[in-house]
């Protein structure tokens, strides 16, 4: 697989690389079903999506997918405990309003869930915070403060703290840049982030 | 159109066929009656392949009949889907092996209450037995027999063709390999009813109807012509009402009578009219009666062990006669059974008449539904 610029997504290539051959997945917010089709088609995953856009199942039905034309914020009520191997939200659960009732909905039916989002903390971030005084706009956060999806905004550190506050395990995690994996400091380098998650033991979500 | 010259790409020149069956074994019903012999009316397009794995059954509404595509000799309009059936349309003739069949207790070609009773001699009128929409499937399960179809590729339907797509997959889930339920539901709901018994009681209490044995005197054309006006008035929305009429009147300022002053009245007069050429009032008591009786809830769609057929489940956001919920109801019941199922709810304005009219998202969708199901792939989950 080809990763980077006018390869596979980083994202996406990480998420691949996150699922066992032959799994079956969810894909909260599947957008037009790239990762979908590219999991079906490199993981010959069973692949489910659910999306809120009317065209977005055109496309997805187009690529031969199965998809639910549907909102995730009001739960996944028909689907049974543990359908799933692997729930994923990539670049979604920064835009839904409640993240733990989705979170906790996504471990329901998965045995675990794939969670990828934008970092925060990106240094380029970080510069356009101390230096310009202004709200980052990137690659992985191309949007300005009054048109951008994103309802949340967060790091690796966030997130790992905030797994650990729930009783989440982390299984597995990769920071990315635009051509692959960040080498050293995730947080500082990595512009959008795939974890790997299930309930722990004292899972209190 | 007389000839068969094709136009507008189309299959040209169609003919509806009969099929006759129950002489010697009748139908049996669900009402514990029997009915027979049966004629079914059924048109079918394109050819069957040698697997005989290219086979989609279409099935129509309320009031449709077998005629979905193409034109029948001297006349100016094709059938109900034309744009959809045809060579390289979304039902591509050219691919697949298409089936439209009619309903009995209807009254366009196949056997119901206005039918002659083989032991009187005359109309069944109400000695008609009551037709459920699995009895509607049973007789089109006689006709798949008859045509050597062993499996469905699919089965396809918008509102009442659609509770006959889903009990096909309820009665028969290993002769359907998929279906297409379009803004339908699981079982009528009271709404539903309501609409339907004010529908039957505009046909009843027109004293030309007398109970049922009008066949030898005049119809009862005033009840069977408000009964689908008020149909008419479920199939569109606000919105499209408002668009297609507003408050315009058909001639200008008001008269201060009560004739039929705004073209909203003049348009459901005209359709009230045209629709009593066509349908037999006691035909429209039974269909009415059949899909209200309609009920596939708590665990009656899918048989434990039963092979599940994928689904592609489609409703119309301003669709408020079967509204988006009901659909919503259909893929919940799948999901808990693990069934492969699609969900799309179009944005349309056209409430329920949407499935007649918005080709283009439903090309889209139909024909790639197809295109998988047919590679023969796994599914999902």
């Amino acid at each position: 697989m080809r990763v980077g610029s006018r390869g596979v997504r980083p994202d996406h290539w990480a998420i691949s690389r996150m699922i066992e051959p032959g799994s079956t997945v969810l894909d909260l917010g599947c957008g037009k079903g790239d990762l979908l089709a590219l999991l079906v088609g490199e993981r010959q995953a069973k692949g489910q999506g659910i999306e809120l856009k009317e065209e977005s199942i055109y496309e997805c039905v187009e690529k031969g997918l199965t998809v639910l034309h549907g909102d995730i914020e009001g739960g996944l009520g028909e689907f049974p405990d543990k359908a799933f191997d692997v729930v994923i939200l990539n670049q979604s659960m920064q835009e839904v309003r409640d993240v733990e009732f989705v979170l906790k909905e996504a471990l329901r039916v998965g045995r675990a869930a794939i969670v990828g989002f934008p970092n925060m903390c990106h240094w380029r971030s970080r510069l356009d915070v101390f230096f310009r005084g202004r709200t980052p706009v990137s690659p992985a956060l191309p949007h300005r403060w009054h048109n951008t999806p994103n309802l949340h905004y967060l790091s690796l550190k966030d997130f790992e703290e905030f797994c650990l506050e729930k009783g989440l395990d982390v299984l597995e995690f990769y920071g990315l840049t635009s051509t692959g994996r960040a080498p050293i400091f995730p947080n500082l380098l990595g512009e959008t982030v795939v974890y790997k998650i299930k309930e722990g033991r004292d899972c209190s979500l | 159109m007389t000839d068969s010259s094709k136009p507008d790409g189309g299959i040209g020149l169609v003919e509806t066929k009969l099929f006759i069956f129950g002489e010697k074994e009748p139908l049996r019903l669900a009402s514990g009656q029997t009915l027979g012999p049966v004629t079914l009316a059924y048109e079918t397009y394109g050819v069957l392949n040698k697997a005989g794995t290219n086979a989609l059954l279409i099935l129509h509404a309320l009031t449709g009949d077998a005629h979905a595509a193409g034109y029948h000799a001297q006349e100016p309009k094709p059938g109900w889907w034309d744009v959809l059936v045809g060579p390289g349309r979304a039902f591509d003739t050219d691919k697949y092996f298409i089936v439209c069949s009619n309903v009995i207790g209807g009254c366009r070609g196949s056997t119901g209450p206005g039918s002659i009773n083989p032991a009187t001699g005359r109309p069944y009128g109400l000695s008609f037995p009551v037709i459920t929409v699995a009895d509607m499937t049973e007789a089109q399960r006689h006709l798949m027999d008859h045509l050597g179809i062993g499996q469905w590729l699919a089965v396809i339907g918008g509102s009442m063709g659609g509770m006959q797509a889903l009990q096909w997959a309820a009665s028969y889930p290993e002769r359907v390999r998929s279906v297409i339920p379009i803004a339908t539901t699981l079982k009528h709901s009271p709404q539903q009813i309501a609409f339907d018994e004010v529908g039957r009681q505009a046909i009843m209490s027109d004293p030309a109807w007398r109970g049922g044995d009008y066949y030898d005197h005049g119809r009862p054309e005033r009840g069977l012509a408000l009964a689908r006006m008020i149909g008419h008035i479920t199939y569109m929305s606000d919105q499209s009402m408002e668009e297609k009429f507003s408050r315009r009147l058909k001639t200008e300022g008001y008269k201060f009578t009560f004739d039929a002053e705004f073209e909203v009245e003049g348009y459901l007069h005209h359709r009230g009219a045209s629709f009593v050429r066509r349908f037999d009032a006691n035909s429209y008591l039974y269909v009415t009666r059949a899909i209200d009786y309609f009920d596939l809830s708590g665990g009656k769609l899918i048989k434990a062990g039963a092979p599940l057929p994928r689904f592609m489940v489609v409703s119309f956001k301003s669709d408020w006669l079967y509204p988006s919920y009901q659909s919503r109801e259909i893929v919940a019941t799948l999901r808990t059974h693990h069934a492969d199922v699609t969900y799309v709810e179009v944005n349309s304005t056209y409430g329920h008449d949407a499935f007649l009219v918005e080709h283009e998202e439903q090309s889209r969708l139909f024909r790639h539904f197809l295109a998988k199901t047919s590679d023969g792939k796994e599914g999902v989950s």
